[in-house]
């Protein structure tokens, strides 16, 4: 646990969004660093230890991605990824990779500090709770029982194993991959169709308006996520 | 020498021939009268001065025969390899085609044209290998006998004695580029033979004194000569006629050989061929099938072979049925303007013609203006016209009642005796049995005659009782009634063996129809392969499969095994049959026939049958032949239709494009403008004037100015992927809600004005989409509803599973879609007119059309009754159903 405010490395090149990243971050009481390229960028994450990492995935003289897994080598700190819209390949491959979020550009500064919150939340406190409550949605994890505005709602196994591993990372996205294979198993990360048809089960057991959901978001191209907060 | 025009004919088929052999290698053939003469010899001695030139030259078989000049000849030339072939417990070494064509040299020498390769080559005879050289592009010097011509091979026979088994068919004569002949003559020859420089096999020792006769030698030389003088008065002929040089030119001509299901139809059809030749026209070979006719294994395939010859020596064959053979082959004739009729001599016996009437005669007496040419050779007895037999005898049921027709005739006139006169009775036994002839075969109604004469004689004849007759004149009664029994009984015969061609004519033409008719309705190529095999198969009684080329020429598809596989490669490359039943490989296993279309060889069929000898009749074959011509067809169309319609997506993105770059300053601008405005007055101020609420309006207006261009640019970069067609949908299953929701979270609060109902059916199944792509139709959906409607009208989202689609509706109610506008408003740029501010850059609607085409489906709009507008987009559910999902044991 860091001591004083949390360290936030950025690693991008472009001038105008680490001018506009500084003044956020550094009013909102962040510590922040910065770096231009991807080389520069692992040197930082090494040596300043930050405690969140932001990380352009169109660095000049490097991939974000392979960024991502040097440092996983040998740092669990979090990271989110910046990429552009349309490019949702590049971030489910950041996210496999072992980044924990994304941002898509253009994004304001409200979603920057929401994600930076959840991140930094599960990097604290990787254990989890025996209780998980988020809005009207409770999830007792001893007795395994699952409310909904105080109306228990019974869930088959699977769909309790898929809630679980949403609320476990709740805030952060998950992508299709993770999800199946901390589902099902690593022999059915191909299976998206699972995902399909369980999560349209899971909606409409928990959400209001399943068109419309609170709760279980879907992030196309992506995977999914539970609303953070 | 002053010419007319050239005729433009002939030009046309010369660049048409030139072109043919742009890609063909040249044949040189060496042509000598007999062996001996110095083919091979001369064929090395240019071989070595071309390769003096540099010509890139390949031994690829040469025969020395031990021959010392011969061999010292071949020396310092590259030689191929032969292969080596397994056969009957020996090996032989053939001629290696497969390492010719990888060597590709520029000149290959094949020696002895007329060879004929050992089992397990790819072709049969040598020529054939010649053929696949020169196509490949190789040029080719060989040599070749006269008397292994087949047009020449009965005359040759007749004047050596012995009949030469190896033919080569005229055409790779006629189409060789080169002939050059050596020439020796007979005393020549001969003292080569005597001082052993002519090749002599062993065991034909016999049979070769006799072959080198004087006599025979000259004729032989006379043959080869005229055969090659013929050559250059037909390419002098081709000179004069393309420099318009003008010449005597025959009217024009055409043969009909007419033959029959016996060997020496050959000779006939060999006439046929001079006779075509010397008078430069088309001929065909025509034979008449008698219906229900039995004929022997042995002469059924006497007339395969002769029609297979016919082909082979350039006529077209037809089959034809008909009872009456004369006729038929009048009415072929004159339908084609044949203007000269060849057939064989009677050899049947004169008593057969009095009583039967003579084909010949019949022939010779309706032709009118068509000349007959009758020549030795064949037996024209196979057309039985009169007496034709519709299959086996009759069963011994049909006897039985023809006697219970004549004893009812017998019990009904016995009564009436003694009113009815004699007469009267016959009349009724005269009765009956046309009737029994009407309706039984031939023995019964004989039968019947008979029983009824006996009956009549018998009961009603005077001396009643008894066989005997008192009055002569009853003989002419009896005669009579026989005769109407068997005229009508004929008569009868032929209508129904006639009823039965037609009907089976019919059949084989209404299959061909059948499977056009369903062809034409098909959609896509895999569709029309599915329909063709099944009505091949249907047809043909036996497993057929087509097989379609990639992109890179490999054929794909069906269930072959290697070797086959390779097989129906060879077809597929060179455009013919092949496999069981032909010349080219055939010991493969099925018969590979080749969908030739207009444009080339569009696939190729594979046929199995049982019995693989089934295809060698020429009918059947040619029925097959038909059936891939359609098939053929179809598919070609189905093809060009899909290219056509490529093209056609080409254009419109074309369009686009162009049109793209015109509105776009304009909308890109504006927002711009509101942003430099906003950022330059704030900038500007510095901390005075502009009041905090100002400030605040100033700063929300950059930010949704922002917003607005981003959006604006995200549209920008959609359309620019759709036009240049790098719009890649990566469809996944889906479910449908996930989009909806989605779009919905994204749009957020510019719905606020609008309540958005959702109804999916619950049991919505999962559509293949790509989720991106999708949830960007539903953004602009929804934000056009929410522009152009008026605040508080509510917008409604549902979706129904109808054929093999998902359609999704969005409607609202707000002014709807201006009538005779619904097609045009999905136009780039399109905006309604009178819309509210800021209503975009008007591609919304048509990057919805191009995201919904690409996933296959369609977009339309209509008004809906009660007002406001219904976007309506299908999905294609796909023919794959959706994969299935494990099951979990128990429920928590």
């Amino acid at each position: 646990m860091a001591v004083g405010p949390p360290v936030a490395l950025l690693i991008e090149d472009e001038l105008q969004m680490r001018r506009f990243l500084r003044a956020a971050l550094e009013s909102h009481e962040y510590q922040f660093v910065e770096a231009t390229t991807a080389r520069d960028g692992i040197a930082q994450a090494a040596s300043r230890n930050p405690d969140v990492i932001l990380l352009d995935l169109g660095l000049p003289d490097g991939d974000g991605i392979d960024v991502t897994r040097r440092i996983r080598e040998w740092s669990t700190v979090p990271i989110i990824v910046l990429s552009a819209r349309g490019r949702e390949q590049d971030k489910v491959e950041a996210l496999d990779a072992g980044a924990d979020d994304y941002l898509t550009k253009p994004f304001g500064i409200g979603e920057l500090l929401a994600r930076l919150r959840v991140a930094l939340r599960h990097s604290a406190q990787p254990a989890s709770e025996p209780v998980f409550v988020l809005g009207g949605l409770r999830v007792d994890f001893e007795h395994r029982r699952v409310f909904v505005d105080e109306v228990e709602v019974h869930l088959t196994p699977t769909e309790y194993k898929l809630l679980g591993a949403l609320v476990r990372h709740a805030g952060k996205v998950l992508t299709h991959r993770q999800l199946l294979k901390d589902v099902w198993g690593p022999n059915a990360v191909e299976h998206t169709h699972y995902l399909r048809v369980y999560m349209t089960q899971l909606r409409h057991k928990l959400e209001k308006d399943a068109a419309r959901p609170r709760y279980l978001l879907t992030e196309p191209g992506v995977g999914y996520r539970l609303q953070g907060e | 020498m002053t010419g007319r025009r050239p005729d433009p004919e002939a030009l046309l088929a010369r660049v048409q021939e030139e072109e043919r052999r742009a890609g063909r290698g040249r044949l040189k053939i060496f042509f000598g009268a007999s062996p001996g003469v110095g083919k091979t010899y001369a064929m090395l001695e240019e071989a070595r001065a071309r390769r003096r030139d540099g010509v890139d030259l390949v031994v690829g078989v040469v025969e020395t025969h031990g021959r010392v000049e011969t061999a010292a000849l071949i020396e310092g030339l590259e030689i191929l390899p032969r292969r080596s072939l397994e056969y009957r417990g020996g090996t032989l070494k053939e001629f290696d085609l497969d390492a010719a064509l990888a060597r590709r040299p520029s000149l290959i020498l094949v020696d002895e044209l007329a060879h004929t390769n050992a089992p397990g080559s790819r072709h049969a005879r040598r020529f054939q290998d010649v053929e696949e050289l020169l196509a490949a592009g190789i040029d080719v010097y060989t040599t070749l006998n006269v008397q292994h011509l087949e047009s020449l091979n009965d005359v040759v026979a007749q004047i050596t004695g012995i009949q030469v088994r190896e033919t080569v068919p005229d055409s790779i004569l006629e189409q060789a580029d080169e002939l050059e002949v050596a020439d020796l003559s007979a005393e020549d020859l001969l003292k080569r033979l005597e001082e052993g420089k002519v090749y002599v096999p062993e065991e034909a020792a016999r049979a070769i004194e006799r072959f080198f006769r004087k006599g025979n030698l000259i004729a032989l030389r006379e043959l080869a000569l005229r055969r090659a003088a013929e050559r250059v008065d037909a390419q002098m002929r081709g000179y004069m006629r393309e420099h318009g040089i003008r010449e005597t030119w025959p009217a024009g001509e055409r043969v009909l050989v007419c033959i029959g299901p016996n060997p020496a139809g050959a000779r006939l059809v060999r006439a046929g061929k001079r006779m075509a030749t010397s008078l430069k026209c088309d001929w065909t070979v025509l034979y008449v099938e008698a219906p229900g006719q039995r004929i022997s294994a042995s002469d059924r395939e006497a007339l395969v072979q002769n029609l297979q010859l016919a082909e082979e020596l350039g006529a077209q064959t037809a089959t034809v049925s008909g009872l009456n053979a004369a006729e038929e082959m009048l009415a072929y004739a004159r339908a084609r303007n044949v203007t000269k009729i060849v057939v064989g001599k009677p050899t049947h016996s004169r008593w057969r013609d009095k009583l039967f009437g003579s084909t010949l005669d019949r022939l010779v007496r309706g032709s009118g203006e068509i000349d007959v040419y009758v020549i030795t050779g064949d037996v024209a007895d196979a057309q039985r016209a009169p007496a034709p037999r519709a299959g086996q005898g009759s069963p011994p049921g049909e006897y039985v009642r023809a006697a219970l027709v004549i004893a009812f005739c017998a019990a009904i006139s016995f009564p009436l005796s003694s009113r009815l006169s004699v007469t009267d009775v016959a009349m009724i036994f005269l009765l009956g049995v046309v009737f029994v002839a009407s309706r039984y075969g031939r023995g019964p109604s004989v039968f019947a005659s008979l029983l009824s004469i006996a009956s009549f004689d018998f009961f009603f004849v005077p001396p009643r009782f008894t066989f005997s007759v008192s009055d002569v004149r009853y003989a002419l009664t009896f005669g009579v009634m026989l005769a109407a029994a068997l005229v009508a009984s004929h008569l009868t015969l032929r209508i129904r063996a006639q009823a039965q061609t037609a009907r089976d004519r019919e059949r084989r033409t209404g299959a061909v129809y059948a499977m056009s008719r369903a062809l034409a309705a098909a959609r896509t190529p895999a569709d029309l392969i599915a329909i063709a095999t099944r009505h091949l198969t249907d047809t043909f009684n036996a497993d057929m499969q087509i097989l379609m080329p990639d992109p890179a020429g490999r054929l794909e598809g069906g269930t072959l095994d290697e070797k086959e596989r390779s097989v129906a490669q060879w077809v597929f490359d060179h455009g013919q049959r092949a496999g069981a039943g032909t010349d080219t490989l055939p010991s493969a296993s099925g018969l590979y026939v080749s969908l030739a279309a207009s444009t080339g060889v569009v696939g190729v069929l594979a046929v199995r049958a049982a019995e693989p000898t089934r295809f060698e009749d020429p009918t059947l074959l040619q029925l097959l032949e038909t059936f891939a011509g359609q098939a053929a067809l179809a598919l070609e169309r189905a093809q060009l239709a899909d290219r056509a319609q490529k093209e056609e997506v080409e254009v419109e993105a074309e369009r686009l494009r162009t049109s793209l770059l015109s509105s776009l300053s304009h909308d890109m601008r504006t927002p711009l403008g509101a942003i430099t405005g906003a950022a330059s007055s704030l900038l500007e101020d510095q901390g005075k004037g502009i009041t905090e609420p100002a400030r605040r309006e100033l700063l929300q207006s950059i930010v949704d100015e922002s917003n607005r261009m981003n959006r604006l640019i995200g549209n920008l970069l959609d359309m620019i992927r759709l036009e240049s067609g790098a719009l890649r949908v990566q469809a996944e299953w889906q479910a449908l809600e996930e989009p909806v929701g989605v779009a919905l979270i994204r749009l957020g609060e510019r719905l606020q004005q609008h309540p958005v109902q959702v109804n999916l059916p619950r049991d919505l199944p999962l559509v293949p989409m790509d989720a991106v792509l999708i949830e960007q139709v539903f953004v602009n959906l929804l934000e056009n509803a929410a522009k152009y409607t008026p605040a508080g009208t509510p917008i409604e989202i549902a979706a129904a599973v109808l054929d093999g689609v998902v359609r999704v509706d969005v409607l609202d109610r707000g002014p709807g879609i201006p009538a005779g506008e619904e097609a045009r408003i999905f136009e780039k740029f399109y905006r309604v007119a009178g819309g509210g501010p800021a209503t975009g850059v008007g591609l919304g609607l048509t990057i919805c059309r191009g995201i919904v085409t690409a996933h296959g489906g369609r977009i339309w709009v209509e008004n809906r009754s009660g007002g406001g507008a219904a976007f309506h987009f299908t999905l294609p559910l796909g023919s794959t159903p959706a994969p299935s999902v494990p099951g979990e044991l128990g429920v928590e």
